[in-house]
């Protein structure tokens, strides 16, 4: 990398920076408990629309993982996903009747909000849809993973997203709260990723599974990307670019190694093909807020008319990370 | 017999004084050295917890200890020191971290040193010995200056060192010493350590310590050797260093292998390891007959993690292994079979290949149309789609799934020029692949279409240069796939050996007879066609000695394969 495209990121970065200052009058507060979070909490960031009938399982999952207090940003949710955030002890919630679209789909609402809060933490970023599985979580907490991972002073892990789906029709069998979504959504594609390079950022771009087979197979360059890097211990300089798949400085991309080896890796289950999925998809097509004029809606709802089942004879059930693992989605790396 | 416990802590205080604990009440002296860089407070505070434990245990006076600086040196030193004057009873010193973890009752590796001595147990190899140093120093440890640190300046400290090598900078190691190095959890005996602290050359040894680098693995390896009479040179406590040398950490569902390694003790516990603490802090029977340590299952189970982050598993791709481009350690998981232009003479090959061989055999998996998967499936294992759109958007990716998705199994698969071409060259560097081709095969089709010759002419060209491009890089020097070749005329002269060696290539343990061949298409009037070609300006090159009249005489014409790589 030359003195010209170190300074061009470099640029970028604080670009990234000053949409997140400006953004920052979008928000208002509803619940601030920020006082209460000690040295070395865990942190959890995450932007949300009308997804209350989730949260109950979600906070459930991560609280027992370990995490130590969560960021909300609520996007104009009418459901009373924002009454019932405010109410809890670890979570502080800010509202916003602004554009997640301008906003460049939350990232800008996020990235504000961990620069003024998370400098010095562990910090996940997650959507409420994904579920973050990492080598030994059976066994061991998140506070044993970042603690080993500052030992080996690495600053950030990357967990593909891996689409998670039903057997039949999606939406055959309803989802109650507080379920855990992958006793309806147990299946998945084992081995039909396909990853390339970016140079620029450095970061791998991974696309395929479910969604690039059953949604994609005409136009694969338009599937959406897989390769996120949700875990990282920030500093107030760092910056997500887009959604949690880029971060700047680039060396947070480097969670690959390039020499054969393999480094520790995670995986982020992804429930988004619940039943309501239908309901979702309509809206956000009508709202036009997603990525590319909510492109991947689009195609979604155009071939979900026509074949609703994404499950193959060669989908895979889930088990836990140990097959996750050995199908060599994820890895272990050098940690036992 | 008693054995006093130094323990060196630098975190996690609250841990360290439950294991101090756990060996005063068994009625064994600790003392405790507390880093100096710990504040004032958590310190009081491991002082009022164990207060209760006068009588046992001890702080000694406190330094500020860096990774690999002397300072950790002089803390071992005064605290052993302070051990030997307060407690006379003690026989051996036992040298610990605060994230040790006992894992056999102090009664159990009291009566185990009782029953040695004299013994010294500490690790204590030759610098030209060792084959773990990092940094790649050894001998030059002890005979260069090392003003800077090589954790906080590691660009400064790679420079000095540079700087001595060239000039040849030698420092002398003080006479009678012969530089050792070996991990620095060791167990002494008293008479050692003695003569090692009241040494009066001690001033001499330590000056010359305090300027080599990471003197903690080096002080007391070193001077055991000038003053033990019976050295053990291993450490009874466990201890397993990753690629980078840092300790690995145990967990909770480490418990089982601990236990069943018989060390008596282990670095380094995780602090908030519950159950691990709970365990192995629990008073436990004493005296059972117990083996000598040996770490075997912790071994392999840390050795199959460094293999995994160095070399990683060989075909895989993935988010945190992706290799460049010939460094993959194996491009792919398994070895496979690429069959070009057999398909096209014998319509039945995939038929008789998967009968003969009991392999997987697909058609043209980069077909134009379509991913011709075995038994014309439209989504195969690992959910691959047989969309050429998917495919075509990155072939390698569709290659290497697929053989990763289906190993241990050998996949075969039809191939021709009309076929997707962009994974050639990976294929050719790819010591799994192995290339079966009959060239000019592809004309066969075309010939048995039946179009007009004016149409089929620019296509035979094209598919010509294809296959010539692909015999091409087939030759290259880099080549690694296993390449076989026959022209189609050599091919149909005896297709009977070609067939043979093709078959034992793909499935060799099997090492099938071939007895039959399948049946092969009408070839009357190809020669006559390939004429034709000729007579209308494209020149059939690849075809071979290719008789006019179709017809084969089998004696005058010997056909060999031959082995290009």
């Amino acid at each position: 990398m030359g003195l010209v495209s170190t300074l061009q990121l470099r640029l970028r970065r604080e670009m990234w920076h000053l949409r997140a200052r400006r953004r920052a009058g979008d928000l208002s507060v509803v619940a601030n408990r920020t006082g209460r979070i000690q040295r070395g909490d865990i942190l959890l960031f995450c932007t949300l629309r009308n997804e209350r009938v989730r949260l109950p399982f979600f906070l459930d999952y991560y609280r027992r993982m370990g995490v130590n207090h969560f960021f909300f940003v609520d996007n104009n949710s009418d459901d009373g996903s924002r009454e019932y955030l405010a109410r809890q002890d670890d979570i502080s919630v800010w509202g916003t009747q602004d554009s997640y679209k301008r906003a460049h789909f939350g990232v800008d609402w996020l990235n504000g909000l961990q620069r003024r809060h998370a400098h010095g933490h562990w910090c996940l970023t997650v959507d409420v849809d994904e579920f973050f599985v990492y080598p030994f979580c059976d066994m061991r907490p998140l506070r044993a993973l970042t603690d080993w991972l500052e030992s080996c002073s690495i600053r950030s892990m990357s967990a593909m997203l891996l689409d998670m789906y039903p057997q039949g029709p999606i939406g055959a069998r309803p989802y109650r709260e507080g379920q855990d979504p992958f006793e309806i959504a147990c299946w998945f594609d084992s081995g039909n990723y396909l990853i390339s390079r970016n140079g620029q950022y450095g970061n791998l771009w991974i696309q395929g599974g479910p969604r690039g087979r059953a949604f994609f197979a005409d136009a694969p360059k338009s599937a959406p990307a897989l390769n996120k890097i949700p875990l990282v211990r920030w500093h107030r300089n760092y910056a997500y670019v887009s959604s949690t798949h880029m971060m700047l400085p680039r060396g947070l991309n480097n969670v690959y190694d390039r020499w054969g080896g393999e480094k520790a890796s995670a995986c982020l289950l992804h429930a988004k093909f619940l039943d309501t999925f239908g309901a979702k998809a309509e809206e956000e097509i009508r709202r036009g807020e997603h990525y590319a004029q909510s492109r991947e809606y689009i195609a979604y709802k155009e071939r979900m008319a026509q074949e609703p089942d994404l499950w193959t004879r060669w989908s895979e059930q889930y088990v836990n990370w140990r097959q996750l693992e050995i199908l060599g989605l994820m890895s272990k790396g050098n940690w036992a | 017999m008693t054995v006093g416990f130094v323990m060196l802590c630098h975190t996690a205080l609250d841990r360290a004084a439950e294991v101090a604990r756990h060996w005063a009440q068994q009625g064994h002296p600790v003392v405790i050295h507390v880093d100096a860089r710990i504040r004032p407070r958590p310190f009081r505070e491991l002082r009022t917890a164990l207060a209760d434990q006068r009588k046992l245990i001890r702080f000694s006076p406190r330094h500020r200890c860096h990774w690999g600086s002397w300072n950790l040196v002089a803390a071992t030193q005064d605290a052993s020191a302070l051990m030997l004057k307060e407690f006379p009873q003690v026989q051996h010193v036992f040298l610990a971290s605060g994230a040790c973890l006992p894992l056999r009752p102090a009664g159990d590796l009291a009566a185990y040193l009782a029953e040695r001595p004299r013994t010294d147990f500490i690790e204590s190899v030759t610098t030209s010995e060792v084959g773990w140093t990092i940094g790649g120093l050894d001998i030059e440890r002890f005979q260069f200056f090392f003003p800077f640190s090589w954790r906080r300046h590691r660009r400064l400290f790679d420079l000095a060192v540079r700087a001595q090598r060239r000039l040849r900078v030698r420092r002398r190691v003080p006479e009678g010493l012969v530089p050792h190095l070996g991990s620095q959890w060791w167990c002494l005996s008293r008479p050692t350590l003695e003569a090692i602290l009241q040494s009066p050359d001690r001033p001499r040894h330590d000056a010359y310590f305090k300027r080599v680098w990471i003197p903690d693995e080096s002080y007391f390896q070193t001077l055991v050797r000038r003053y033990s009479t019976q050295i053990e040179s291993r450490s009874l406590t466990l201890f397993k260093f990753d690629h980078q040398g840092k300790p690995h950490i145990f967990y909770d569902d480490h418990l089982s292998l601990l236990r069943r390694s018989d060390y008596f003790a282990a670095r380094k516990a995780w602090p908030h390891a519950d159950k691990l603490y709970d365990a192995f802090l629990r008073p436990q029977a004493t005296g059972e007959p117990r083996a000598e340590p040996n770490p075997g299952r912790i071994d392999r189970l840390f050795t199959a993690a460094k293999e995994r982050r160095l070399k990683g598993r060989a075909g895989l791709y993935m988010q945190s292994r992706f290799p460049t481009d010939n460094f993959e350690n194996g491009k792919t998981a398994v070895s496979y079979s690429v069959f070009q232009g057999f398909s096209e003479v014998m319509p039945g090959f995939i038929d008789w290949l998967t009968h003969v061989t009991e392999t997987r055999v697909h058609g043209h998996l980069f077909g134009p149309e379509r991913a011709e998967f075995a038994g014309g499936e439209s989504i195969y294992r690992g959910g691959l789609s047989d969309s050429a759109r998917l495919r075509d958007y990155n072939p390698k990716s569709f290659l290497t799934n697929l053989i990763w998705n289906t190993r241990p199994e050998h996949q075969c698969f039809m191939f021709g020029p009309a076929d997707n071409q962009k994974v050639n060259a990976f294929m050719a560097a790819d010591p799994n692949a192995r290339f079966a081709i009959i060239t000019g095969a592809w004309a066969v089709p075309l010939y048995r279409s039946g179009q007009p010759l004016e149409e089929i002419r620019s296509e035979a060209a094209r598919l010509q240069r294809v296959e010539m491009e692909l015999l091409d890089l087939l030759n290259q020097h880099w080549t690694k796939a296993r390449v076989r070749v026959w022209s189609l005329a050599e091919f149909l002269g005896h297709p009977m050996e070609p067939l043979q060696t093709v078959v034992e290539d793909t499935a060799p343990r099997l090492r099938p007879r071939v007895t039959s061949v399948p049946p092969l298409v009408d070839l009357t009037g190809f020669g006559a066609f390939l004429q034709s070609l000729r007579n209308h300006g494209m020149q059939p090159l690849v075809m071979g000695d290719y008789p006019a009249n179709d017809l084969f005489h089998s004696d005058d014409q010997q056909s060999r394969p031959y082995l290009v790589s």
